[in-house]
């Protein structure tokens, strides 16, 4: 194995300070109660938190360099955010926006990204990367949106994460000339919002008949920029499912010391407890994890199996910590009122988001050279 | 303080010592005497009050040398258990007579602490010191006691009253390995081999000048014993498919006759795993550099068992027919624990102590559940009754 940079595993001082705003923000504005009231209105995104976190606190911009509006910090403060963003399931696009749509066009440069970026790096514009959810690194560019011959793109996207509340679409499409990136206004585009599984992050269905864009990248540099996105998104996503493990961890231990049964609090019984230890094992195991990932992308060395490792571990834990939380709640964590439900549904589509760990460890296998 | 500073009085001490002409024992005591042995120790005691963290310095300028070292794996209870106990509680009397030699390596240390009867409840032990005269009277059995067979000393945890609760009626001793009444019996494991051995202790006469710490505090003097034994464990940093997972996976890349995808999986899985774990030990470690410990330790050895387990168990698979042979089932009597020199068929059975050794996964689990996530202590009937009333 070649040698690799020490990486630096731990907080700055100034990505505490991040993550304490953030903590904040979401404490006071997106409690469990609101989130649950909010899930079956018309409303399911609180886009107004949405306009406090992108603009007001700066999170949509921290990948995005000063000179094009952003606040030139990395993949790191990034990763901050969303472990916070996972503890709390707060219903905002950060996702789609701050990392998918603002990583491809970091990626992609050009006039037409530096115009955009600025604008979604200020939290003024929302956006989303008009590719299924589910699309894993490394995967075919998609061929279902086409470039007609006047210049617009007509086709689908299914299953776009946080496409209907965008006003950007970042489309991949492909024409005569090959593949190219392609921004689209979502007033251009029939976008409809699927019943999803996840009820605080949503997918939405994009279709475009000859909508007008406008060329961002093409040839060979747009589907590096894709890959580019995907790689960024599926490794800061462990950061998020850290944060859920997180959740899972802290909420159901203080649960469990405070439940009496058999006299007892339910969390002094040694088959709970260890359970519990086994959870926290699993926590410092995902936290490393992640945080190599985010520091790996941030610093530009050993991506690929950064992000492969990470999802390939951080994934399954996340959904597991869940689940035991809800087994460890018994009945009151199957209820529709307890939040542990929005934390379930969230690790479960979070565990396909980018290509499921089954997938990573067979990208990670052929990464590290391990042959079928 | 400075590494600078260090290094020019390495450099200064082997030029008047040339490490090729100077014998290795007249060396090494020189360089106790010097003060360059563990820096941290006190001035007199082989050391001068420096920060732990500068020692890395000073070996490496001695290793760059070509100085003679003193062979720190094979005294490793000696350095890592015996030496800050003796420290932290032993006389100036005792801390003069027992550390130099320790440090050299001209005695080796052993640990007599377990019994059949106290595993992970330690301080249930039953080994009973009596006061005769100057002198305490042993009796007892202990066990798991590595290198007992090639040491000259030994810390060593009695019962010296047994009518107040168990943590209260303990004393700790240095014990002469080759006094009258201490015989020494080879525990072969599952592997075949007796790394460990059986204590018998009968009658054994210990002056009382040689008891460390009060009378009844044998607990406390224990406590900081384990506490070092939890840092040596802890301790090593690995590079990426450094150890267990590297061997299997240069089996999987050398041998494709053996492949099937379901072993690609579990053994990339595994891959995953170690990478995982190696990261949260470089993070633990982080955290130590930066001066907030974290309480991941208990947690990372729970999982590095683990794995170990598992990836053992694969490897044998992995071979086909050749995991249906052994290697070697003669009883030796290794002074290492050789995890990576032998075949797979020992890995699989030596990992299996991984989760015993050290701490029990299952008390660990409890370590963490109660100190880390601040659950509901176990009940402790023993608490408050007399050791001798126990049942056991």
């Amino acid at each position: 194995m070649s040698e690799l940079p020490t990486p630096d595993l731990l907080y700055s001082d100034v990505e505490e300070d991040l993550r304490a705003s953030v903590r904040d923000l979401l404490t006071d504005r997106a409690a469990p109660a609101a989130l649950l009231a909010r899930v079956e209105t018309a409303e399911p995104y609180d886009l107004k938190l949405w306009k406090t976190l992108a603009a007001d606190l700066g999170a949509a911009g921290l990948m995005v360099p000063e000179k094009l509006g952003g606040h030139g910090a990395s993949a790191r403060e990034t990763a901050v955010v969303l472990e916070e963003l996972g503890r709390s399931v707060a219903p905002v696009p950060f996702l789609g926006s701050a990392v998918l749509a603002t990583s491809a066009l970091l990626a992609a440069g050009g006039s037409v990204a530096a115009e955009l970026l600025p604008r979604l790096a200020g939290g003024e514009l929302t956006g989303a990367l008009a590719v299924p959810l589910s699309t894993a690194p490394g995967a075919a560019f998609p061929a279902t949106v086409s470039v007609d011959d006047d210049g617009t793109l007509s086709g689908r996207a299914g299953t776009v994460v946080d496409a209907s509340v965008a006003e950007l679409l970042v489309v991949p499409a492909t024409g005569p000339e090959g593949p190219g990136l392609y921004a689209v206004e979502a007033s251009a585009a029939q976008v409809t919002e699927l019943v999803s599984l996840d009820l605080t992050r949503r997918v939405a269905d994009v279709g475009l008949d000859h909508a007008a864009a406008r060329l961002v990248v093409g040839g060979a540099a747009a589907e590096a920029a894709l890959d580019t996105a995907l790689t960024t998104a599926a490794g800061l996503l462990a950061s998020e499912q850290t944060g859920l493990t997180e959740w899972a961890l802290t909420t159901t231990v203080t649960y469990l010391k405070g439940r009496y049964q058999f006299g007892r609090p339910v969390g002094g019984f040694q088959s709970l407890k260890h359970r519990l230890a086994n959870l926290y094992t699993d926590l410092v195991n995902a936290r490393a994890t992640a945080r190599y990932a985010a520091d790996a992308l941030a610093g530009g060395y050993d991506v690929p199996i950064a992000v492969a490792v990470a999802q390939a571990r951080v994934a399954p834990i996340a959904v597991h910590a869940v689940e035991e939380a809800i087994q460890l709640h018994g009945g009151i964590g199957m209820t529709w009122e307890h939040p542990a439900h929005l934390f379930l549904k969230r690790a479960k589509s979070d565990e396909l988001a980018f290509g499921t760990p089954g997938r990573h460890r067979a990208r990670l296998a052929d990464l590290v050279d391990l042959p079928a | 303080m400075t590494p600078d500073d260090l290094r020019a009085q390495v450099a200064g001490f082997l030029a008047a010592h040339d490490p090729k002409t100077t014998d290795r024992l007249e060396f090494l005591r020189a360089r106790y005497d010097a003060g360059l042995a563990w820096v941290h120790f006190p001035e007199g005691l082989g050391g001068q009050g420096a920060p732990r963290a500068l020692q890395p310095v000073v070996d490496a300028a001695f290793a760059a040398a070509g100085a003679p070292d003193n062979d720190p794996r094979r005294i490793g209870i000696g350095l890592g258990m015996a030496a800050p106990t003796i420290l932290a509680f032993g006389t100036e009397e005792q801390r003069t007579r027992y550390l130099r030699p320790l440090w050299t390596g001209e005695e080796v240390w052993c640990q007599l602490f377990s019994e059949p009867g106290a595993g992970s409840d330690l301080a249930a032990l039953a080994t009973r010191a009596v006061r005769d005269g100057d002198d305490w009277v042993v009796t007892g059995q202990k066990v798991w006691t590595s290198g007992a067979h090639n040491s000259q000393w030994a810390i060593l945890v009695t019962r010296t009253d047994p009518d107040v609760p168990k943590h209260q009626g303990m004393t700790y001793f240095l014990c002469d390995m080759t006094a009258p009444g201490v015989e020494v019996r080879p525990l072969r494991q599952i592997t075949g081999e007796a790394e460990f051995n059986e204590v018998f202790l009968t009658g054994v006469r210990i002056p009382d000048t040689q008891r460390l710490g009060a009378v009844g505090e044998g607990w406390k003097v224990a406590q900081t014993t384990l506490m070092n034994e939890r840092v040596a464990i802890g301790g090593n940093a690995l590079p990426r498919e450094g150890g267990l997972i590297g061997m299997v996976s240069k089996t999987w890349r050398e041998r494709p006759e053996l492949r099937t995808p379901e072993l690609r999986d579990r053994l990339v899985q595994h891959w995953a795993e170690a990478e995982s774990l190696r990261l949260a030990a470089s993070r633990l470690r982080q955290q130590l550099t930066a001066g907030a410990p974290g309480p991941e330790g208990s947690a990372m050895k729970v999982a590095f068992s683990e794995l170990n387990q598992k990836l053992t168990g694969l490897e044998i698979e992995l071979l086909g027919e050749e995991g249906l042979r052994y290697d070697d089932w003669t009883l030796r009597r290794p002074e290492k624990v050789d995890f990576l020199g032998r075949e797979a068929g020992y890995r699989y059975l030596r990992a299996k102590g991984n989760s015993i050794e050290g701490g029990t996964s299952e008390v660990l689990r409890n370590i963490i559940s109660e100190r880390v996530l601040g659950l509901p202590s176990e009940p402790r009937v023993d608490k408050d009754v007399a050791w001798k009333d126990l049942p056991r």
